[in-house]
């Protein structure tokens, strides 16, 4: 009985872990994996939209990870907020951004929203994962 | 590309919205609802933010 109980609790915390994860990797996925399908796949559409307008807005994708600029390392964490679009973007050469474009600041405002956004929807998957939200 | 700041805003406002609705509200009609006032509050505040502001260009 008590073996039985152990192994439905490390099943439980698997089943945490891998929705928390992969709803850092890729927005919407951690929902998916939990079977909400629906609302899985608007905050997918809702958050790849905001991160993908931003890049064709010439967003710059930074990396800093020192502590001599704060604020910048929070910029650069938030845009990380949403996980593996973030590297793909940087890979095929958007991290530079054009910082002479019109909509520069608007590209960087959407893509860091949409990496604070996903953040909120890893924490939503989290609590549904955990029993503690039902839809 | 997007030059125009009122469809930047619209968009902006409308996906945001969206992912606030569908996180906040468990029915569909409640989140129709929360993502049209949370919409119409980001879009209203942005005009009358900007038209206040309009006499201090720097």
């Amino acid at each position: 009985m008590s073996e039985t109980r152990t192994a439905a609790a490390a099943r439980d915390s698997s089943r945490i872990w891998a929705a928390s994860l992969l709803a850092w990797v890729w927005p919407g996925l951690g929902h998916l994996f939990l079977g909400r399908r629906g609302k899985g796949l608007v905050l997918m559409g809702s958050i790849l939209g905001l991160f993908v307008m931003g890049l064709a807005m010439d967003s710059r994708l930074q990396l800093h990870l020192g502590l001599e600029d704060p604020l910048a390392l929070l910029f650069s964490a938030a845009q990380m907020g949403i996980g593996a679009p973030y590297v793909l973007a940087r890979l095929v050469g958007y991290q530079a951004g054009l910082v002479t474009s019109p909509t520069y600041e608007y590209g960087n405002t959407f893509t860091a929203v949409a990496g604070l956004l996903n953040i909120l929807v890893l924490l939503d998957a989290l609590d549904t994962a955990r029993g503690v939200r039902g839809k | 590309m997007m030059r125009s700041h009122l469809l930047n805003l619209l968009m902006f406002s409308g996906l945001v919205s969206t992912v606030f609705a569908t996180l906040l509200r468990d029915t569909t009609r409640e989140r129709l609802r929360f993502g049209l006032m949370a919409f119409a509050a980001f879009v209203l505040s942005t005009v009358v933010i900007g038209w206040l502001t309009n006499p201090f260009p720097r």
